[in-house]
């Protein structure tokens, strides 16, 4: 049946739009056909076909099933670009709806549901209300679909033409699959509702779970997935869900799978009977480890989930270790998430077993993996102290391969089981330092240094090892100078004689005058003032009883790993992270005439603030939910800013509010500011900057040809920086002829290529073309930018989050030549820029104005900004928990009231 | 690939049964054995559809079990199931075959950060689910085509993969078998009618397609639904796409009914160069072809023991003895009533006409590994080595083995090889490093030795890691189980009470047959 489809992507030397629209237009129904199956590989090859609309649409009244299909589908892909135009298929769909021909009315609907373009929705309305009702059963599941597609375009008709009654209605429907797709449906309004539209009573749960016997394996995942909402009222209740579901295990499509573990594991918190759970624990293991035998993109998704499940109930797989032992040819990312699995899973009755696998694996070809197998050795140990010393005895017959990187990562992690079980395997050190000239890597350096400081007094030429990394001093990373300051003074304190005495001095000289890495200097003076005061003081602090380190590392909190499990199977569960954290959707707020609910939701029920008529954003106005955001940037910072456990290296992670801020460049007005002078550019110019526009970020940069020839192929490209910031598609930049110029809008995107350490506002930019060599500059991207639609806090919100704030994170700066002429002006300026408005009031003859705005990763900033109108002077402050964002926020905020 | 895996046996075999029925499907060259002929079954056997009525769990529900609850509340998790916003097919250099928005919350551009952030960078093939921007990007490759799905909302990921691979399977049954670059461009315009009708605002529809070929043809103007009253109307096509038994179209009328069941089995190994099973397990699964007249209820008896216990209860009479084995796990094409299979442990179904999987199963206990493999490998310095390989078969003296090949990999810098085989032929393959040693026939109860000599080119520097990758079999036995599993029974049973004829063979494949060294 194989087609000959791909000579409609050949172009001809022609003008290829004016042919097609003669071929559009031609007599003949073939030459329509193919022309039009012309424009939709042009439509598909990215070619814009906009300008035929007219044309294209002419073609839609026709009996030709296969041809009207392909004509809907170009409206959909550009009606929205052509609304007036768009009007044109209004009457086909109409009397399409109402076609003899059941596949026909559906296609209509489905369509017409489609196309996102205001005019044509209220056309809509009838013909869907006839499909809802209809006889045919494959116009009903289409309608009900549709329902959700209004929805999301205009929410206001589709509950006052009481779509969401007949939606409900078809809950009851006779045929399983329209029943599944009202469920989606149902349940994708409620998510995008604030008010409780589909709520699952023990009748709709007997009509669901009947259902689930009879639909497809996507309506099984539909209402599964819809079940998983539901909170059985006892125990009695939970069992007999689970004892519905359970089936379903068996089912050969993962995904009804995976919604039914889900469903199980939630109704078990409820089953009281220890005989039970263990029971469905036991039917639980084998539907998940035959998950495993199916493609590999499926296998991780498994795997990230029985990560979750592994955590919470661990005697599931207890049994089943060997499951995940590595195939020769698994990829990857398979490989990584098995081995992460073996650590868990991993007990004093199958560490030989496990041990055996991790040696083979730390022998393997890709380097990530062997360094993974490595570290999981040592994290084995940590966690079984009984297997401690096996494991030891596997990294030392590793590193006697002596192959660099395993050598470098064995060290690693030796460093955290002698930190597990102080003075307890110092004999092996010797071995270590065999391999002391070999280390290369600052993790690995750090760590050998750390043993050395730790171990000194039983170290008999501990002072000649330190001193051989001295020399170097300098031109080691931060991570190396920090360790070797440290194990110095160690040294020092365990043997005050001569030798250490110089070296401390020339470490405290070059981490304190030399350096001009603040954490190196404070550390430095930190350990000078102790040692010259009171050594014997120091002797207490540094080399003080370490407290007991566990693996904890991927472990996740208990609230979390709840509602993770909540959402097995999904995005979320794959991420480890809640959906909030990635999933930026704007609920629909509650509509102004539904007045009594608005009401109740500000003075009633006050553990329900989502419900105001302000609670426009999920994440903001959730008391709850807008900690989790924030949760997460700090966690990581804390993960980068200590990967050394040492007592100090916590005293000196506190400082970040000591950040660099680089030079603050010229202020921005309309034109764009030049970023590259002409004279850098060799006689090219760019002007650039970062502006928002409907809540995308967009890098406004312009280019302007000095030179004497034509520039072309522009690209561009962004060094990482603090929020991940990176091209969200190529640069569009025509070929500039001498003297001309260009600007274009690139939109942006934020990549997971976020820079480490202290959040900057600094934009590092590569731009290049087929002429020059690659300019480099930098340009700053003001926070204010980064401020989201979403940063707007309700009153109560504001004011629980401002108290919950400890005073610490309350920082507030002057700007002394900046005036406020109008506190209306001043408000409406700052919401343009997404600083939201909450409340003001009059402190003698000041304005008091508190505001809020939040930046990406939920990093939310509490405002208050005092001014006398018309007198110079404005004073702001602000509460936030990330205080590393403060500078950039004055910063931003200067540019917003000046 | 089965089919194909098949033929090459072809000469192989002797054909003293009698072949199937060759119009419908290419003559099977490895016969299937009959396995009952019987007449239509008397009334005991008859199936009870619907099954609802059986099943002790159909009581009505709890009632008045407390006080019902909201079903949302504030920081409630949201789950939709949703598989995709949009969908592309990208060709290797990242060209756009085909792109199909659902939703109206990815932007049309998402295309261009996958192809710059994802497969011009080394992640490609590092992760398959990743998130750019505010977009969730969930990719696989199939031959030269890269699919990639794009998610803004908190998707459910097993579903969209799963998607893809159901979708992949239709398209090649749409294509007659293959799936590649050159096929979606041949195809668009189908593969865009079919993205059309499988997906509706990103919930997947009806994938099965046996009930979509009724009415997305290639030839439009010849749709059964054009409204030309000389086309061939298909009845109540709509009905069967949403119909309880939404993978079979009514009407359907054979002369003689005839049912093939394949019993397919990958052996999975992983032995420890010492010669221990690390791990070991069978992955099975049951093919079915169908050619039967109307909506007959099928009932497939196995020979595993929950099963057979269960009817010997049912049936309140002891169990016959016989092998027995234990199923680890089973999952089962939708067509099989999933609730029966928990209460009686019976696998009943009404099939799909044509091809099909009816089950997977899975076994880790009392797995009959068919080879025996025991290598030794010396290094003689450091430029020679000596490899001695031998493979013994440990099926039955009357099956034998086909297309077997043992590769046994060897360092890069191999310069020389030289071999002795007692059967078979071996060479030195350069492009993956191994030594392949391939044997056509290898009959049950014998064993076969490789003696290789390797030479070396001597290396400076770089320090070579200690294992080496596993030595890895290919083999197929056909008429062989490695799990035991024989089918017991399949009885059919159509109101229309005709005769059915049952064949069914069995063959056992090596999966991943790895053996460290």
């Amino acid at each position: 049946m194989s087609g000959h489809d791909s000579k409609y992507f050949s172009t001809t030397k022609k003008g290829e739009i004016p042919e097609l629209k003669e071929e559009l237009n031609s007599q003949y129904k073939d030459k329509r056909k193919d022309a039009v199956k012309k424009v939709i590989a042009a439509m598909t090859v990215g070619k814009d076909v906009s300008s035929l609309f007219t044309d294209v649409v002419n073609c839609m009244q026709t009996e030709n099933l296969e041809l009207k299909k392909l004509v809907y589908l170009y409206l959909i892909n550009y009606a929205k670009s052509q609304p007036d135009l768009a009007i044109l298929a209004v009457n086909t769909f109409v009397k399409d709806s109402q076609d003899p021909n059941p596949l026909i009315r559906a296609l209509a609907v489905r369509t017409m549901g489609c196309i996102r373009v205001d005019k044509i929705t209220e056309y809509l309305c009838d013909p869907l209300q006839r499909c809802l009702k209809d006889d045919d059963p494959y116009v009903r599941k289409t309608a009900a679909i549709c329902v959700a597609k209004l929805y999301d375009i205009n929410a206001e008709l589709v509950e006052d033409r009481g779509f969401l009654e007949a939606l409900k209605d078809l809950i009851s429907d006779n045929n399983p699959m329209v029943v599944a797709n009202a469920v989606a449906a149902l349940a994708e309004i409620q998510d995008s509702s604030a008010r409780p539209i589909f709520e699952i009573t023990s009748h709709t749960l007997t009509k669901l779970l009947t259902a689930l016997n009879e639909c497809t394996e996507w309506g099984q995942v539909f209402i599964l997935d819809s079940l998983s909402r539901y909170k059985a009222t006892d125990a009695r209740d939970a069992e007999n869900i689970v004892e519905r579901v359970t089936p379903r295990l068996q089912h050969a499509n993962c995904a009804v799978v995976l919604s039914a573990v889900k469903i199980i594991l939630l109704q078990m918190e409820l089953i009281t009977s220890t005989d039970v759970v263990r029971n469905l624990c036991k039917k639980m293991a084998p539907p998940l480890v035959t998950l495993l035998s199916a493609e590999p993109e499926i296998q991780y998704v498994a795997l990230r989930n029985i990560n979750l499940i592994v955590q919470k109930r661990p005697t599931i797989l207890a049994h089943e270790i060997k499951v995940f032992f590595c195939k020769y040819n698994d990829p990857i990312y398979v490989k990584m998430e098995k081995l992460e699995i073996m650590i868990k899973l991993a007990s004093d009755r199958n560490i030989d077993q496990v041990l055996l696998e991790f040696k083979e694996y730390a022998t393997e070809v890709d380097v990530d993996f062997v360094r993974k197998a490595v570290r999981a050795i040592g994290r084995c140990a940590i966690k079984l102290e009984r297997a401690a010393e096996r494991c030891i005895s596997v990294l030392l017959e590793l590193i006697k391969i002596k192959v660099n990187y395993v050598v470098q990562e064995a060290i690693i992690v030796i460093k955290d089981i002698f930190r597990r079980y102080p003075n307890t395997y110092e004999s092996i050190i010797a071995t270590l330092c065999e391999s002391l000239d070999t280390l290369d890597e600052p993790e690995a350096k750090a760590s050998m240094i750390w043993i050395i400081g730790e171990y000194a007094e039983r170290i008999d030429n501990a002072d000649e090892l330190l001193e051989s990394f001295l020399d170097t001093f300098p031109e080691e990373p931060a991570l190396v100078q920090l360790q070797l300051l440290t194990a110095t003074v160690k040294l020092f304190l365990k043997k005050p004689t001569e030798g250490p005495q110089q070296m401390i001095q020339a470490v405290l000289n070059n981490a304190t005058v030399e350096t001009d890495n603040p954490d190196l200097r404070d550390r430095a003076y930190i350990y000078w003032r102790l040692l010259s005061t009171d050594p014997e003081a120091a002797k207490d602090v540094v080399l003080a009883e370490k407290p007991v380190i566990s693996d904890d590392s991927n472990q996740l909190d208990s609230s979390l790993l709840d509602e993770l499990l909540a959402n097995i199977s999904t995005l979320s569960s794959v991420y480890h992270k809640p959906p909030e954290a990635f999933v930026s959707r704007v609920k629909a707020a509650p509509r102004a005439d539904d007045e009594e609910f608005a009401d109740a939701g500000e003075t009633g029920y006050s553990e329900s603030p989502s419900q105001g008529v302000d609670g426009a954003s999920p994440s903001s106005s959730t008391g709850t939910s807008s900690n989790v955001p924030v949760k997460q940037p700090a966690a990581a910072a804390a993960a980068v800013a200590a990967p050394i456990p040492d007592l100090l290296g916590d005293l000196m992670g506190l400082d970040n509010a000591l950040v660099p801020v680089d030079e603050p460049t010229a202020s921005s007005g309309p034109p764009l500011p030049v970023v590259l002078p002409s004279t850098t550019g060799q006689g090219l110019q760019i002007s650039a900057q970062l502006v928002r526009r409907d809540g995308q970020i967009y890098y406004d940069i312009s280019f302007e040809n000095g030179t004497h020839g034509v520039l072309d192929g522009f690209m561009i490209q962004f060094n990482k920086n603090t929020f991940g910031l990176a091209a969200g598609g190529p640069l569009q930049v025509p070929p500039l002829q001498p003297g001309s110029s260009a600007r274009t809008l690139l939109a942006m995107v934020f990549s997971q290529n976020v820079s480490p350490g202290a959040p900057n506002s600094l934009l590092q930019v590569a731009v290049k073309n087929n002429q020059q060599p690659v300019w480099y500059f930098s340009d700053k991207g003001l926070l204010h930018v980064f401020f989201g639609e979403d940063g707007k806090m309700e009153r109560t919100s504001f004011l629980e989050a401002w108290k919950s704030l400890p005073d610490d994170n309350e920082f507030s700066k002057e700007y002394p030549n900046s005036v406020i002429s109008s506190i209306d002006a001043t408000v409406e300026h700052l919401a343009a820029s997404n600083v939201f408005f909450i409340a003001k009031r009059k402190n003698a003859n000041m304005d008091v104005l508190y505001l809020s705005a939040k930046v990406p990763r939920g990093i939310p900033f509490l405002i208050e900004l005092t001014a006398a109108v018309g007198v110079p002077g404005a004073k702001c402050a602000v509460k936030t928990p990330n205080r590393e964002f403060v500078p950039l926020f004055f910063e931003a905020m200067e540019s917003l009231i000046n | 690939t089965h089919e194909k895996a098949l033929l090459d046996g072809e000469d192989d075999l002797c054909s003293c049964l009698p072949p199937p029925r060759s119009t419908k499907t290419r003559a099977p060259p490895i016969p299937f054995l009959l396995l009952t002929v019987r007449r239509a079954p008397s009334a005991p056997d008859r199936p009870l559809r619907p099954v609802a009525g059986g099943a002790p769990r159909n009581r009505a529900p709890v009632k008045g079990g407390g006080p019902r609850r909201s079903s949302r509340g504030a920081g409630d998790a949201e789950t939709m199931p949703v598989a995709a916003s949009a969908i592309y097919f990208l060709n290797l250099r990242g060209d756009v075959l085909i792109n199909r928005l659902y939703r109206d919350d990815v932007g049309g551009n998402m295309v261009d950060a996958f192809r710059m952030h994802i497969m011009q960078t080394k992640e490609l093939g590092t992760c398959p689910v990743r998130q750019i921007g505010g977009c969730s990007f969930l990719y696989m490759r199939i031959s030269n085509v890269y699919i990639v799905i794009v998610v803004s909302s908190n998707a459910n990921v097993s579903c969209a993969f799963k998607f893809v691979v159901e979708a992949v399977a239709l398209f090649k049954s749409y294509f007659g078998g293959t799936f590649d670059e050159d096929a979606i461009r041949n195809n668009f315009v189908l593969i865009y009618e079919l993205l059309d009708e499988i997906m509706d605002f990103g919930y997947p529809q009806n994938l099965s397609p046996e009930i979509l070929k009724l009415y997305i043809t290639q030839e439009g103007v010849r749709s059964p639904f054009s409204s030309k009253p000389s086309d061939k109307p298909v009845p109540n096509a709509t009905l069967q796409v949403t119909g309880a038994v939404g993978w079979r179209r009514e009407g359907l009328v054979y002369k003689k009914n005839e049912v093939f069941l394949d019993i397919v089995e990958s052996v999975n190994l992983l032995m420890s160069s010492k010669g221990s099973v690390l791990r070991c397990d069978v992955t099975g699964k049951i093919l079915m072809k169908c050619f039967l007249s109307g909506m007959p209820d099928l009932k497939l008896g196995l020979n595993d023991k929950i099963g057979l216990e269960k009817e010997a209860q049912l049936k309140s009479r002891p169990s016959k003895s016989g092998k027995t084995i234990e199923l680890d796990d089973v999952t089962f094409h939708q067509c099989v009533n999933l609730t029966r299979f928990n209460s009686e442990k019976t696998v009943s179904f009404v099939p799909p006409d044509g091809e099909f999987e009816l089950m997977k199963y899975r076994i880790t206990e009392g797995v009959n590994l068919p080879f025996r493999v025991l290598p030794t490998i010396k290094e003689l310095g450091r430029t020679r080595m000596e490899i001695n390989v031998k493979v013994k078969s440990v099926f039955g003296a009357k099956m034998f083995a086909l297309g077997v090949v043992v590769k046994v990999p060897v360092p890069k810098q191999t310069a020389k090889t030289s071999f002795q085989t007692t059967s078979g032929k071996a060479k030195y393959n350069a492009s993956i490093d191994s030594l392949v040693w391939k044997i056509r026939k290898f009959p049950g109860q014998t064993e076969a030795t490789m003696s290789a000599e390797v030479e070396l080119i001597s290396t400076m520097g770089e320090k070579k890691l200690a294992n080496r990758p596993p030595i890895q079999m290919e083999f197929q036995v056909p008429m062989f189980t490695a799990s035991g599993l024989r089918v017991r029974f399949l009885k059919v049973w159509e109101k229309s009470g005709y005769n059915t004829v049952e064949w069914v063979r069995y063959i056992s494949r090596a999966g991943s047959y790895e053996i460290r060294c």
